[in-house]
């Protein structure tokens, strides 16, 4: 800064340095948040003392001794509540998983079919995003579970679908597929047929690239995915056997079983996020101006290309953001599950663990940080994303 | 000189105007097109008839016990005998009208807040804000100026949830902004701080944060130090919605342009003035939309509490449907309880839309 007049400027009081008060602030922002921290934890500390409750995760390794509804991996009474909380943390990524592939299928499906140029039928998409979305995910999990499901008939009056699906009170039993020492030749095709078609769509861009050549890249494909696996299939046999289930006295015997909660669970959440989803690929779809459309058309683009290369590309930048966070509240809203008592991180850790074991603050603390691990996860990877995909302008 | 008379405009091809038009242009503008229009016909078909026959015509309305359904159809005189309930909870018989006279106020004093011609809308907002919860607590929970004590463990039903919801939203406002502002702030540590708070708070679901305040909260104070179960799930949900409210603040603080900023500097204001007087009015304008849009999802969020056993709307009407006395008519609870959430969600989001388009004329050029 020039001073024209040689004069030092008066420095005044400390006070008024923007500097030291931006430092004085902080040092006290800072002291505030961990006088409060200490002030809890001294608390905890004395309040822990009185109860004669130990702290640390010792206690993991403890015997757990109790049963659990569903469990993806071997589970018996005697493990420790650590397998608990892997059970836990694996039936919420199954529910997550589940609810996320279909209420994208689905909430695409409602998407496109509420901007669809026919009347009623975006009349009626616009009805169920509507209706969805404007009541509470519990209730929906409450009225699929406590309304519909457990008033399904018992195990002799169960609905059947053609003798291979049957519902009823104790859930939805489907066929299972076993494997057959012919599997894995049947999986080996399959990844080689996926590698091949993959490769021959890069050598298809490039050749497409060099000398403008066009290449029937998904007949190709298509032929390889069908002819690779089919020849697995006729020289080594087939790569599953499928046991029904078979009502025998007062159960059914075979096949896999979908408990009424994960299905109520998996239901309500589609149905909820669907809904959302559905606005998110409105709005991304109609934020790609008219202009795109005309300019891509007056290059003389086809349909088809039209809204591959040109359309698509731009309307997924405003999508996949939004998404995202609706993927991340899907996970989240799966932990209402443990509302209706299907076996998920919540409700078997913070609930049945601490509930036996008493360490309120290990428990609730595990159990978040399991959230939170898993949504900073999706938005890190999602910044990267934004960053790649972002328009470079001037 | 002859003159020319013009032949007299002819009318459009009939099949161009008219409903005619309109339905094959709309329903059969192809063979895809009809084919969706007569699948979307059958699914109406089998959805419709069914659920307002159910609802409407087979159903029972007049009655005092189950045993007034008769016909097969839906049992209103489940919802009809529990209303009071399903309202106000356990909140005694006679002193419901502190609850609806609560309520009159709110809607009374808020009349004001929408109308157009109204002056200092801002003062009267700040000053309603400010006495109306205190009013509101005394009608509601009494135990000075002759009104009798009633424990919040009796609240229940809509009543509860809309206590919930509007504290909730109310109290994580200032706390909200705060952290908006910490957010966007020039210095580190109060950035990372409020970062922290921010992200923490979204990373988690509202049930860990329920189960926390109910579990953990009591570890948390002194020993002499207790809450009630309501207060606690307050404070709960008071911190969850701050972070919320902080990330749509701080996209209205964005959406400032720099100018703002560097004129209300030159005009020799200093930070909270500035914001004060010149950033925060022009982007808590802006952001009305995303903060009722944070208030539709608290309100649905509030059917959490079951898990710490309050009593609000969804859950009286889950435990009703458990009674013996209804046992079987889940149904008609649910539904009951889904056209209530439906009602204000709906509302409330048209409402959001309705100011959406307004501010949004506004800042077209």
């Amino acid at each position: 800064m020039h001073n024209t007049t040689g004069v030092k400027p008066s420095s005044g009081s400390m006070l008024t340095d923007p500097k030291a008060r931006a430092l004085l602030f902080q040092v006290l922002s800072v002291c505030t948040v961990v006088g409060i921290g200490w002030y809890l934890f001294h608390n905890t500390q004395t309040n822990l003392a009185q109860r004669g409750i130990t702290s640390g995760f010792g206690f993991l390794n403890n015997t757990a001794g109790f049963g659990i509804l569903q469990s993806l991996i071997e589970f018996s009474p005697t493990d420790t509540y650590g397998r608990v909380f892997f059970i836990g943390l694996l039936n919420t990524l199954l529910v997550s998983v589940l609810g996320i592939f279909f209420a994208t299928v689905i909430g695409f499906i409602i998407g496109i079919a509420r901007l669809s140029p026919n009347w009623l039928i975006s009349r009626l998409a616009a009805v169920y995003i509507e209706i969805f979305r404007n009541i509470p995910p519990l209730l929906q999990i409450f009225f699929w579970y406590f309304a519909v499901l457990r008033a399904m008939p018992g195990p002799r009056d169960s609905f059947a679908l053609s003798d291979v699906f049957f519902l009823n009170i104790r859930g939805l039993y489907v066929p299972e597929p076993t494997a057959t020492p012919a599997f894995w030749a049947f999986a080996l095709a399959l990844l080689l047929a996926l590698g091949g078609a993959w490769e021959l769509a890069r050598r298809a861009r490039s050749l497409k690239i060099t000398t403008g050549q066009e290449f029937p890249v998904f007949f190709s494909s298509l032929a390889l995915l069908v002819i690779l696996p089919g020849l697995s299939i006729l020289v080594f046999g087939k790569p599953f056997t499928w046991t029904l289930p078979e009502l025998r006295g007062f159960n059914f015997v075979g096949g896999m079983v979908i408990i009424p909660e994960l299905f109520a669970i998996t239901l309500a959440l589609t149905i909820y996020t669907a809904a959302f989803i559905a606005e998110t690929v409105r709005s991304g779809i109609q934020s790609v101006s008219h202009g795109q459309t005309e300019a891509a058309r007056s290059l003389g683009l086809r349909p088809k290309h039209m809204l591959r290369l040109v359309i698509i590309p731009q309307a997924m930048r405003v999508i996949i953001p939004p998404l995202t966070s609706q993927y991340l509240n899907l996970v989240k809203n799966s932990s209402l599950a443990a509302a209706i008592g299907y076996p998920d991180l919540v409700s078997l850790f913070a609930g049945t663990v601490l509930n036996q074991t008493g360490q309120a603050i290990e428990t609730i603390a595990i159990t978040m940080s399991v959230y939170l691990a898993i949504s900073l996860t999706i938005s890190f990877l999602m910044n990267i994303y934004n960053k790649r995909i972002a328009l470079i302008e001037r | 000189m002859t003159t020319h008379t013009f032949k007299p405009s002819l009318p459009p091809p009939p099949m161009s105007v008219g409903p005619a038009a309109w339905i094959r242009a709309n329903l059969f503008s192809n063979w895809f097109n009809s084919l969706l229009t007569f699948l979307a016909i059958y699914l109406i078909w089998i959805l419709i008839p069914p659920v307002i026959k159910w609802a409407f015509i087979d159903a029972d309305w007049n009655g005092t016990s189950r045993d007034a359904c008769t016909s097969g159809g839906a049992c209103w005189v489940f919802i009809k005998v529990r209303f009071s309930q399903f309202m106000y909870g356990f909140y005694p018989e006679h002193l419901r009208w502190r609850v609806d006279l609560t309520v009159l106020l709110a809607i009374a004093g808020s009349i004001p807040l929408f109308l157009k011609a109204m002056p200092k809308k801002l003062p009267y907002g700040l000053a309603f804000g400010l006495i109306y919860p205190i009013v509101a607590w005394v009608l509601l929970f009494g135990g000075m100026f002759g009104l009798a004590e009633v424990q919040t463990s009796q609240w229940g039903g809509l009543m509860l949830t809309l206590v919930i919801a509007t504290v909730g939203i109310g109290g994580a406002m200032p706390l909200g902004i705060l952290l908006a502002l910490g957010r966007r702030s020039h210095m580190p540590a109060v950035r990372v701080i409020c970062v922290t708070f921010i992200e923490f708070w979204r990373g988690v679901p509202l049930i860990t944060v329920l189960f926390m305040s109910s579990v953990m909260l009591p570890l948390f104070l002194p020993e002499q130090m207790s809450f009630d179960k309501l207060l606690r799930a307050l404070i709960a949900v008071m911190l969850f919605e701050a972070a919320y409210i902080a990330e749509v603040v701080r996209g209205g603080l964005q959406a400032i342009p720099k100018g703002q900023y560097e004129a209300a500097g030159a005009m020799g204001l200093g930070y909270w003035r500035m914001m004060g007087l010149v950033i925060l009015p022009q982007a808590l304008k802006l952001v009305i939309p995303g903060i009722v849009n944070t208030f539709i999802a608290l309100f649905k969020d509030t059917s959490l509490v079951i898990i710490i056993g309050l009593f609000d709307l969804f859950n009286s009407i889950h435990q009703a449907t458990v009674d013996p006395a209804w046992l079987g008519y889940a149904t008609e609870g649910y539904v009951f309880a889904a056209l209530v959430f439906w009602i204000f969600c709906f509302g409330m989001s048209r409402y959001s839309m309705h100011i959406e388009r307004k501010l949004d004329r506004g800042h077209k050029r």
